[in-house]
């Protein structure tokens, strides 16, 4: 093994072998030389880049949802209110089978059919995996037994939160409105108002009246808070906080406890009132009967609920008040009248022979009186006071409808009284260019006589009626209903007015007015048609009657109520002001198959009245137990 | 009395490379300082971790004290029984997490490819040494097939990061034996050729690797979500690091497999590219020393062992490095010395006692 060609052998050997580890050492140096390139790269000259991507990465921007504004009658009684409770959530996204864990859930904490029905409801309108609430409101005990078993529910939370409050149910609910949880129509519309970064984190919107109306007021600003989160998206600590502000309170106009009267007033009998102080214009009850509970909706109503509302025969979600529009009947005549005065068409002497109809030259149709075999001589105050048709008849003739319409539009028929809420309807004040693009027809002459009674082709909604009796009540100011008083700031608590646009006043001759003024007066004297309803009354007030034909009587036939199907009865309508002097409510009651207006409708008027002005309880009608009708006027 | 604790002492130590046990003690401890912010200030992590490598360290001594030439005897018997048994993981192994790497030995659960980290280059340096007389091409393509077929059985299991390591433990033999330049670049063109073939033996997720490596941005939450996180807790390291415990990706839970496999983005997050060029300079420091125990052995199949080890650990290093910020795809490679896990810690380790008992054999020659 030793001779020396062998170790001059291994000797290259070693001598190649070690060549080879210094190119491997070089090797190593070189990647190892990379390696400290990339991290320089990284480190030092991306570092700004990374850095901010380790920033993103671990802040998170929550946005903190604001207190929405309370509001509150115009006494201080709270009408929407907020309160925090615990509601039991489910994060559907880490959830396979719903069923199963909803049915495990309801061994623990009481899960009623109908909180399921609003659950899955919630689960179709939104698409994202946010957590949704199965159940709200739970109790200290129900608390407790869900926390001893929270171990099985891991996609199961309890969250306190705010939640919207309507203490008076259906009281409001055609006023006030409420607040739903924002579907993409809403969402689309925040994008176009600019508004939807203020909306982060927000469940819930205005979704009808005043909630709606007020929203910008309501909502207030959301804040911001700068939060640490870990990979799966846990806060960890708070970093920084831009607290929200609290939406803005309102003050309404309405009187809840008026309110109150009115809609108990109207016992079984569904209908609308609406009342306006007519000194200013504020709306001091707001009644559509039926209503419907509001709170159902705040947190999606379920489908049942909402198919036994929807499909009522009474139709609780139609706003009457605001939306419904009905032949004014005989309400509109003292307008009529004042429209005769002051385009000279008549005056207050002259007279004319009620034979209990009126006919046209040429044309066989009779318009009935309401009263068989008339009224005998009637002037323009007697026309009021007894409601005689026949006069009012002629009248519109004489007058002739565009006469009618350019007068009466002044009062606000047939036009958005401004009021300040949405879904107003205006209701039809007709006139020749009305029924040409209506109808494509031409008006006939025919056409004029009816709507000198209010009836025809002429609708009109009981805020326009209580609107337009406002402006006589007050002598001819126009002025526009509202039912927020006041905004309350949320921070400095001052209340700040609203800035609302004037109407022109209207220029009524005041000779005029106040025969019409002292007619409506004596409509509630002995001889008048609502003289039982006037009967006792500590304040002389001012009122007239009306009726408004559900079904068209047919030529020779007279109408009978107790053989009519019910829901066929006439609609009974009354407006009034009280005091006759310097009035402080101007009302229109309606009541939807209430037989004639002073039958149901006047009475209704009287005790909202005599709350309002004497503080003076009233007694809800009962249907069937009113006397026989005297009159259908 | 003394002098006995001494002589003990003595004949304790007398198998160990102060420099290197020095150098791995400092890895060592710096890992359980990224392991105990890695994991939360886990003391039981830490301590778990600390007794791993007291039994590695145990292992490495026992290993010191074994003659290399013990280890020439048991090489090829290693060898076979190694590929006998990824054999039989082939056959009857466990799958786990998709991946059949462990045979049930009734006892316990081993897994195989682990052994074969150094039974392949204890086989090839014994093959060389046998053949040392007259070294051929022939050799060298048998030693190629001796590589080739645990490598491939690994890379069917599959376990992209064993095969790798053991692929480069072996060609190190080669490339030290001799392996001629022709050959190697012949053989580095056929590979470039058959990429395309490789590509379609790769398993689905391999390639996915490979893809999201070159644009991670492709599947941010999925395949390139561990690259990307921990590129970004490497570059938003910066300078000087976010400081010990104060990493945000690391305690914010970014960082996925933080304490194992991508430990050194934590260590690099919170120490920034100061400290990566000191952690580079102590695994230099270790290959340096290596390749100086390498240089200096007497044998050729100690000189080929010693040199496979060393450069086994760089590429441990290297591709875990790579891996981490980005520049190589994501494998199952550990931080030598660094990562949790006592299986990695004990192979490197043994690798080290190996590397002492061939550096103080030779200077027990020369004494």
């Amino acid at each position: 093994m030793s001779n020396g060609f062998e170790i001059r052998d291994s000797e290259l050997e070693l001598h190649q072998f070690r060549a080879r580890l210094w190119v491997a050492a070089g090797f190593v140096f070189v990647m190892f030389g990379l390696l400290a390139a990339r991290f320089v790269y990284l480190q030092v000259v991306k570092y700004d880049h990374y850095h901010t991507l380790a920033e993103a990465n671990r802040i998170s921007i929550v946005p903190v949802v604001p207190n929405r504004g309370i509001i509150t009658d115009r006494n201080g009684v709270g009408i929407a209110h907020n309160y925090s409770a615990y509601t039991l959530e489910i994060r559907p996204g880490r959830v396979d089978d719903l069923e199963k864990l909803i049915n495990e859930l309801a061994a623990v904490v009481e899960i009623a059919p109908r909180d399921r029905r609003r659950f899955r409801r919630l689960l179709e309108e939104s698409k994202n995996f946010e957590s949704l609430p199965i159940r709200t409101r739970l109790t200290e005990e129900e608390i407790a037994r869900f926390a001893a078993n929270r171990y099985r529910f891991p996609a199961v939370e309890i969250n306190a939160r705010p939640f919207r409050e309507y203490p008076h149910g259906e009281l409001f609910a055609h006023v006030v409105g409420y607040i739903g949880r924002i579907n993409e129509r809403d969402v689309k519309q925040l994008e176009a108002a600019e508004q939807l970064s203020n909306y982060r984190g927000t469940d819930h919107i205005g979704k009808v009246g005043i909630e709606q109306s007020y929203e910008r007021h309501l909502h207030g600003t959301t804040g911001m808070a700068k939060v640490e989160i870990d990979a799966a998206g846990r806060a960890i600590r708070s970093l920084s906080r831009v607290a929200p502000i609290s939406g803005n309170n309102l003050v309404l106009t309405l009187d809840a406890r008026l309110q109150e009267v009115a809609y108990n007033t109207f016992g079984e009998f569904r209908g609308a009132l609406v009342a306006i102080d007519p000194r200013n214009g504020e709306v001091l009850a707001f009644v559509s009967k039926p209503g419907f509970d509001p709170n159902l909706f705040v947190d999606g109503i379920d489908a049942q609920s909402w198919s036994e509302l929807i499909n009522s025969p009474d139709k609780p979600m139609t706003n009457r008040a605001l939306h419904g529009q009905y032949p004014p009947g005989s309400t509109i005549k003292p307008f009529m009248a004042l429209a005769a005065l002051t385009l000279g068409k008549r005056t207050p002497q002259y007279t004319i022979n009620d034979p209990g109809f009126f006919t046209l030259p040429g044309v066989s149709h009779q318009w009935r009186d309401w009263k068989k075999g008339g009224h005998g001589a009637v002037d323009l105050h007697k026309s009021i006071v007894v409601s005689c048709d026949t006069y009012y008849y002629g009248l519109a003739n004489d007058l002739g409808i565009d006469n009618i319409h350019n007068y009466l539009s002044q009062f606000g028929f047939g036009a958005r009284t401004g009021i300040d809420i949405e879904g107003e309807a205006i209701g039809i004040l007709p006139s020749q260019q009305w029924k040409q693009r209506r109808f494509k027809q031409k008006w006939f002459v025919g056409d004029t006589i009816s709507v000198g009674i209010g009836q025809g082709y002429m609708t009109a909604t009981p805020l326009q009626l209580a609107h337009a009796t406002a402006i006589i009540a007050n002598g001819g100011n126009v002025v526009r209903p509202h039912l927020v008083q006041h905004v309350q700031d949320s921070r400095t608590l001052q209340l700040q007015s609203i800035a609302r646009p004037s109407a022109p006043s209207l220029e009524i001759r005041a000779d005029f007015l106040g025969r019409v003024q002292n007619a409506l007066v004596d409509v509630l004297r002995p001889g008048g048609t609502a003289a039982r309803s006037g009967a006792g009354a500590s304040y002389p007030f001012a009122g007239k009657t009306g009726t408004s034909q559900v079904i068209a009587i047919k030529p020779g036939e007279r109408y009978d109520a107790a053989k009519v199907h019910e829901r066929h009865r006439d609609h009974a309508l009354f407006i009034a002001y009280a005091p006759a002097e310097n009035p402080v409510i101007a009302l229109a009651v309606l009541v939807e198959n209430g037989g004639s207006g002073s039958s149901t409708a006047a009475p209704i008027a009287r005790q909202v009245l005599d709350y309002y002005l004497l503080g003076r309880d009233p007694q809800p009608l009962r249907r069937g137990k009113e006397e026989p009708d005297e009159h259908r006027d | 009395m003394s002098t006995v604790i001494r002589r003990i002492g003595g004949y304790a130590t007398r198998h160990l490379d102060g420099p290197l046990l020095g150098m791995l003690a400092v890895l060592m401890l710096t890992g359980l300082l990224v392991l105990y912010s890695a994991s939360s200030a886990s003391v039981p992590r830490v301590s778990g971790q600390f007794i791993n490598m007291l039994v590695a360290l145990a292992v490495m001594w026992v290993f010191a004290n074994v003659p290399p030439h013990y280890l020439l005897r048991l090489a090829f018997p290693v060898y076979f029984v190694g590929v006998a048994l990824l054999l039989a993981v082939a056959l009857f192994g466990e799958v786990i997490q998709g991946a059949r790497r462990w045979l049930d030995v009734g006892v316990t659960r081993i897994q195989p490819s682990e052994l074969m980290k150094i039974g392949v280059p204890l086989a090839l340096a014994w093959y060389f040494e046998r053949h040392e007389a007259a070294l051929k091409l022939r050799n060298h393509a048998v030693a190629a097939v001796m590589l080739l077929v645990p490598v491939a059985l690994i890379l069917r299991q599959p376990d992209l990061g064993t095969a790798v390591l053991i692929a480069g433990s072996g060609f190190f033999v080669l490339f030290l034996a001799g392996l001629s330049w022709r050959v190697i670049a012949g053989l580095a063109a056929a590979a470039l050729a058959s990429l395309p073939l490789a590509w379609s033996a790769l398993h689905d997720y391999q390639r996915q690797r490979v893809l999201t490596l070159l644009d991670p941005m492709q599947d941010p939450l999925g395949a390139g979500y561990h690259t990307i996180q921990s590129t970004i807790a490497v570059g938003s390291g910066g300078l000087f690091g976010k400081g010990w415990m104060n990493g945000t990706q690391t305690h914010l839970d970014f960082i996925p497999e933080r304490t194992t496999d991508f430990v050194f983005a934590v260590y690099s997050e919170e120490f920034g590219l100061f400290g990566n060029l000191v952690l580079l300079a102590l695994f230099l420091f270790v290959i340096s020393r290596g390749l100086v125990i390498t240089a200096n052995a007497p044998t050729l199949f100690t000189r080929l062992l010693a040199g496979a080890i060393t450069l086994t650990f760089f590429t441990y290093a290297f591709v875990n490095m790579g891996m981490v910020s980005g520049v190589l795809p994501v494998v199952g490679v550990p931080l030598p010395l660094i990562s949790y896990g006592g299986t990695s810690l004990v192979s490197i380790c043994l690798g080290f006692g190996i590397l002492m008992s061939i550096a103080t054999r030779k200077k027990l020659v020369q004494t």
